[in-house]
Order: structure tokens, then C-alpha cells, then sequence
């Protein structure tokens, strides 16, 4: 699965984009959030606030409960701030 | 049509262009987005703009689509800049042409309010004191959100 991550969040995390294998339990993007939480402190305080985190998958904005597919791209962003 | 690019633009170039001929059009309405030179009672130096590559021109496609789907137009342009810009220098041309003026103002007003909630930009500002990302506004929420019953 490819992860993109922009803005503050990119800068939080430390970098723009990488592919990771993810378990076969991360089944939404509400579970992704949580299991990449737990992968070290920098991802822990970049998406301690949900509600300032939007994802969108394959370039489309989802929900939490959003189903994950091992090919998708996932991008993670703050609210956007364009215009 | 759709373009997100680094460089500026003509705004007067560009709506030459994208009429020309088009003798059905009969009102032409444009907005052009300006970086401002202060912001929440900080001078701004200047303003990074980045962006979500591939998304962002489906974003753009999209909203083009819906302001065509709900009203006559013409023609439509939405130009969007990124990278770093100067206070004075342009961001963003929004440019609606129909038939008749109503179409083109509330088109173009409408774009101008779903780009703002839905392209994924960001903006980076640099203040005095240090780099500072542009929170979301929820006032551009609710002018976007106004839309929606519609």
C-alpha cells in the first residue's frame, strides 16, 4: 500500500511518501490510522488529533469506515487550504 | 478546462483566449485569488503553496463538472498556481462565460468556494517568527456548505 502524506503531517512524519505492508487486520482506514499511531512517536503526534487528518483513497476523499485494498494509494493531509 | 501550474498567468490573456469566437457568450465573469501581504495580525513575506499532484486536477475536474451540470455556461477556466509566492503576485483564476450574466456570477462564485474546501492545497506562510501553515477556515466551510442544498 502506498501512503502519501502533505502539509503538516508530511513535516511531522518526516517524509512525503513510502510503501508499507500493512496486516491483513487493517481492513479500514479508520484501523490504518490506528496502526500507524503505533509506529513511533513522530506518527503518534502527527495523527493524535483525527479530526484534523482527511484521507483520501486513490485520490477521493473517504470516511473512517472506508474499506482498504492492498494496491490503493492513501494520502493523509490536513484540512485543505487552497484558493 | 483545468490547469495547475508554477507560473503566473495573464489574466486578461487568458480570457482572450478561452472566448475567443464564442459569439453565444454574452457575460464573462472572472475572480482572481491575490497573495495578501498579512494575515491573522502577522506581515506574510511570502506564502508556499503545495499540493496533492494527480488529485488535486481531479478535484478541480470534478467541481468544473458539477458548476456545468448546475448551470448553462459556455466556457470555464480555473487556473490554480503552487510553489512559492509573493505578496501581489496571483494564486488562483476562476473564469465563467454563459449566455446571460446570472449563470456566470453564481458559477463562478460556487467554483471559488468548493475549490477552497475540496483542491488539495496548503499553504505554507513565512511570518517574523518562522513558518506558519494556514488553518482551514470555517467560514469558507459554511460558503461551500450553502451550496449543497441546492
Amino acid at each position: 500500500m502506498k501512503l502519501l502524506y502533505f502539509a503538516w503531517l508530511r513535516a511531522k512524519i518526516g517524509i512525503a511518501e513510502e510503501t508499507v505492508e500493512v496486516p491483513v487486520d487493517i481492513s479500514t482506514v479508520g484501523h490504518l490510522l490506528e496502526w500507524l499511531k503505533r509506529r513511533g512517536p513522530r506518527f503518534a503526534d502527527a495523527l493524535q488529533d483525527a479530526s484534523v487528518v482527511r484521507v483520501a483513497v486513490n485520490q477521493d476523499y473517504v470516511p473512517w469506515d472506508h474499506p482498504l485494498r492492498p494496491g490503493d494509494e492513501v494520502a493523509l493531509f490536513p484540512p485543505v487550504t487552497g484558493g | 478546462m483545468i490547469r495547475v501550474q508554477r507560473e503566473d498567468f495573464d489574466v486578461g490573456a487568458e480570457i482572450a483566449r478561452l472566448t475567443e469566437g464564442r459569439h453565444e457568450i454574452g457575460g464573462i465573469v472572472s475572480f482572481v485569488g491575490v497573495v495578501r501581504d498579512a494575515a491573522g495580525g502577522s506581515r506574510i513575506g511570502a506564502m508556499t503553496l503545495e499540493h496533492y499532484p494527480g488529485m488535486t486536477e481531479k478535484k478541480l475536474g470534478e467541481i468544473d463538472a458539477e458548476a456545468r451540470r448546475r448551470w448553462k455556461l459556455e466556457t470555464s477556466l480555473i487556473i490554480h498556481r503552487y510553489g512559492r509566492l509573493e505578496p501581489g503576485e496571483l494564486i488562483v483564476l476562476v473564469v465563467t462565460a454563459a449566455a446571460h450574466r446570472q449563470a456566470a456570477f453564481e458559477a463562478c462564485e460556487f467554483l471559488v468556494d468548493w475549490l477552497k474546501t475540496k483542491a488539495p492545497f496548503w499553504k505554507l506562510e513565512e511570518t517574523g517568527t518562522g513558518p506558519r501553515w494556514v488553518e482551514a477556515r470555517g467560514d469558507d466551510d459554511e460558503a461551500a456548505e450553502r451550496w449543497v442544498a441546492e
